[in-house]
């Protein structure tokens, strides 16, 4: 489902004097259907830089990254737009919404974006903010009022809204009490056991033993200074 | 150990546009330029743009998006290149070879046009709903009860209170304004929107409300949409692709939060540098 | 200076030649501003200097001159243009409808029906119907040019949101022949319905803004509204104090400082003619007693 391939990646700092830093070189992964692969490394070792590229954030200077067929490497943005709407989801450590926007319609936006009708997409919504615990009282406010945790919550509902193919998590489980990990990584699980393919950083060493198949360790990917 | 420290999401949008089934682009332009004299407006400038598809336009004052976006909308005669247009009734059209008489119906009807200040697009001497209701009017509408029921649904949708619809917009706040601007020129169900610095000149506290009206309404219409602004944070929310112009030349192109996490070219990584983190 | 010192009718034959090509072109495209060099007259601007005009580049010797101001033959402007072209055309004048050939108006149409032997011409202060919500010339007329008329709405628009129903009662905009919107002068709307179809031929001229334009004979004039606010030509409760007359535009006359106020026929050559027919109204007395 995931398929990176020989990807090579470097920035180019062109306002300080055109220095180029090699980040990275020969990454290569796969991960299938139904399997978790957790990324692991020391910090800087390049394992969000590895997401973004998946993702079509970070744009890959040289090898293929196959997600559900298409190469994100190389592919237009709108092919990437319809990747990420329908196949490829990402739950970021951070909420990003637009102000104003109430926590319902965050969690719904993923799966109208799909084509769902309204009505399916809002129980779809309120199912997984009431199973993550987030009080309904809070559900027409805009998430940005919320507490950290609470806004990661709702960040993992939105990234479970729509039953991705393919599913990029970053720290799901970071700053989430014992309750909330249980669920989310029970959510984890049945994702995989839905099919998808997951592609994860968990520096919570035991969440990462119970969820994932196997690790990669991004420093192997390292390129030389 | 990345270029740029700004943390990255998917936006809100979760990029909506592109969507299959369309086999060619609601808008293609092809080699556009525009000189004054010896100086250039735009050079060269080629993109497409899909139905459902928001495209940001973004560069400094003088780096020729204005003058690309007036271009495009045939506010400008550009000096070469070409206009594609998907039109409803006959296809892909050259819209600079059109008569005048259709592209200036285009551009009431299935276009819109939405001015950085308000009062260039608004009639200021006549009330909210006359506002709303002229292109309505200018398309044939003859019966005053369902224009009028029509500009009331239309205040509603961009948040005016009803009461106001006899008020002139000169007694509308800046954001009201821009707001009662949007209202007019979507009330024919255009498919495509200019916009020229669409949230220039508000609070900020304003444009958040504009930004989450005109994301609302673009995704619920499914409207194609160029947008003009220098306000990075505008494109991050609005717009699913980016285009970054310097001297009236495109310098970078590619997905929205991919050109702003990993600008490639150095004008826009000196772009992206300069925003002030909040 | 005499008044033999003048060419006929005041203005010189090359100029009479080009106001009469501008007639011909504006009869051509009813409705259609045509642009015209406008002379100085000797008059003020708003006095009716592009009517004067458009009169005597239209005057032949044997023609009968009718000149009305509101209706009325004996006011100040009718007075004094009927008498401008006594002196320099020698026409015949006269304040009967029927026997003019030419009649000049400024804000009325007469109630007695036009024949096809007779020139009405207007005076026009402001010839463009769009002005008043496009001030930029350049634009009006490539509205003209495509009948893009959707603003013309706009302001009808605003009169019945404004005040329950199109509050415009004169200089009221119509649609000549399917084509041009055009400003029929200060008229009021009352007479609108007899723009349609006359059978006289209709100029206007606009001396100060230099416009020229016609409604020929038997042409289609259609007054502008909304499907649920039709034209209403308007009507009056009463009728004409001096004779009775009920279906004719009256003027309100205040006849005292107590409130006191009769309606009267605004067209007094009308009036006097029906009351010379015996026609009384309830403030007017005998038509031969009123004249001993």
């Amino acid at each position: 489902m995931i398929d990176v391939e020989n990807v090579t990646k470097t920035f180019t700092l062109h306002n300080q004097g055109g220095a180029v830093i090699p980040v990275m070189q020969g990454a290569s992964l796969r991960v299938a259907p139904g399997e978790c692969v957790a990324l692991t490394g020391a910090s800087g070792a390049g394992k969000s830089t590895l997401m973004r590229m998946v993702y079509g954030n970070y744009l890959a200077a040289s090898g293929a990254i196959r997600v559900g067929g298409l190469d994100v490497a190389t592919a237009e943005p709108r092919e990437i737009l319809a990747l990420r709407r329908r196949t490829l989801g990402y739950v970021s450590q951070f909420l990003r919404v637009v102000p104003r926007v109430p926590t319902l319609e965050v969690v719904m936006e993923p799966c109208l974006a799909t084509g769902m009708d309204r009505a399916a997409a809002e129980e779809r919504a309120r199912g997984l903010l009431a199973r993550l615990r987030i009080p309904e009282r809070l559900w027409s406010l805009s998430p940005l009022t919320f507490s950290g945790g609470e806004q990661q919550r709702v960040n993992i509902a939105r990234g479970f809204a729509h039953e991705y193919p393919a599913l990029l998590l970053d720290e799901p489980t970071a700053s989430l009490d014992p309750a909330n990990r249980e669920t989310v990584l029970e959510m984890i699980a049945e994702a995989k056991a839905g099919g998808a393919a997951i592609l994860g950083i968990f520096h919570d060493a035991e969440a990462r033993a119970r969820v994932c198949d196997r690790e990669i360790d991004v420093g192997a990917f390292a390129a030389a200074a | 150990m990345s270029a740029t420290s700004a943390d990255f999401a998917p936006s809100p949008d979760g990029g909506r546009a592109g969507e299959g089934g369309s086999a060619t682009p609601l808008l293609r332009v092809e080699a556009l330029t525009k000189r004054y004299g010896p100086r250039i407006g735009c050079a060269d400038v080629s993109f497409d743009l899909w139905p459902g598809e928001v495209l940001g336009i973004v560069g400094e004052s003088g780096s020729g998006k204005t003058t690309l976006l007036n271009c495009v909308s045939g506010h400008l005669d550009p000096d070469e290149g070409r206009v594609l247009y998907d039109t409803r009734a006959s296809g892909v059209q050259d819209v600079r070879l059109m008569s005048e008489p259709e592209r200036r119906m285009l551009m009431r009807t299935d276009w819109a046009f939405v001015h950085q200040n308000a009062r260039d697009g608004l009639r200021m001497t006549v009330s909210a709903g006359a506002n709303v209701g002229e292109r309505l009017m200018g398309v044939g509408a003859r019966h005053y009860g369902r224009i009028r029921g029509q500009a009331l649904d239309w205040l509603g949708k961009v948040e005016i209170a009803a009461e106001r619809i006899d008020d002139r917009p000169a007694a509308f706040s800046g954001g009201m304004q821009q707001r009662l601007q949007i209202a007019r020129n979507l009330v024919t169900g255009p498919r495509l929107v200019f916009m020229d610095e669409p949230t220039g000149g508000l609070d900020v506290s304003v444009q958040a409300r504009l930004l989450d009206l005109i994301r609302g309404l673009v995704r619920e219409l499914g409207l194609s949409a160029v947008i003009v602004t220098h306000d990075l944070a505008v494109v991050r929310l609005l717009a699913d692709r980016l285009m970054v112009m310097k001297g009236g030349h495109v310098v970078e192109t590619g997905l929205t939060d991919q050109v702003l996490d990993d600008p490639q070219h150095a004008y826009t990584q000196l772009l992206v540098s300069s925003v002030l983190q909040v | 200076m005499t008044a033999e010192a003048y060419n006929f009718a005041y203005l010189d034959e090359q100029t009479k030649r080009m106001i009469r090509r501008a007639l011909l072109k504006a009869v051509a495209i009813p409705g259609y501003q045509v642009p015209f060099a406008s002379r100085e007259m000797p008059m003020p601007y708003g006095w009716g200097t592009g009517g004067v005009q458009v009169t005597a580049a239209c005057l032949t010797p044997d023609d009968t001159l009718k000149v009305i101001d509101q209706g009325a033959d004996d006011t100040t402007n009718a007075v004094s243009i009927r008498k401008f072209f006594e002196r320099t055309a020698g026409v015949e004048t006269t304040e009967e409808t029927e026997e003019a050939t030419v009649i000049q108006t400024r804000h009325r149409i007469p109630e007695k029906p036009l024949t096809e032997d007779q020139i009405l011409v207007y005076q026009v202060p402001i010839p463009e119907p769009l002005r008043f919500l496009e001030p930029r010339e350049v634009e009006t007329r490539r509205m003209h040019a495509l009948a893009e008329y959707g603003l013309m709405h706009v302001k009808l628009y605003e009169d019945i949101s404004q005040h329950g129903h199109i509050a415009t009662t004169y200089a009221y905009p119509v649609l000549v022949e399917d084509r041009y919107v055009m400003d029929p002068s200060p008229i009021p709307k009352f007479d609108n319905p007899k723009l349609s179809n006359s059978p006289a031929l209709q100029l206007f001229g606009a001396g100060r803004e230099q416009r020229i334009y016609a409604i020929p004979p038997y042409t289609q004039v259609v007054s502008l509204d909304f499907e649920d606010h039709p034209f209403d030509p308007g009507q009056w409760d009463e009728d004409c104090a001096l004779c009775g007359a009920s279906d004719t535009y009256l003027d309100e006359v205040i006849t005292d400082d107590r409130g006191g106020r009769m309606f009267v026929c605004s067209d007094t050559a009308h009036c006097r003619a029906r009351r010379a027919a015996g026609h009384v109204g309830a403030m007017g007395a005998p038509y031969e007693e009123a004249e001993a």
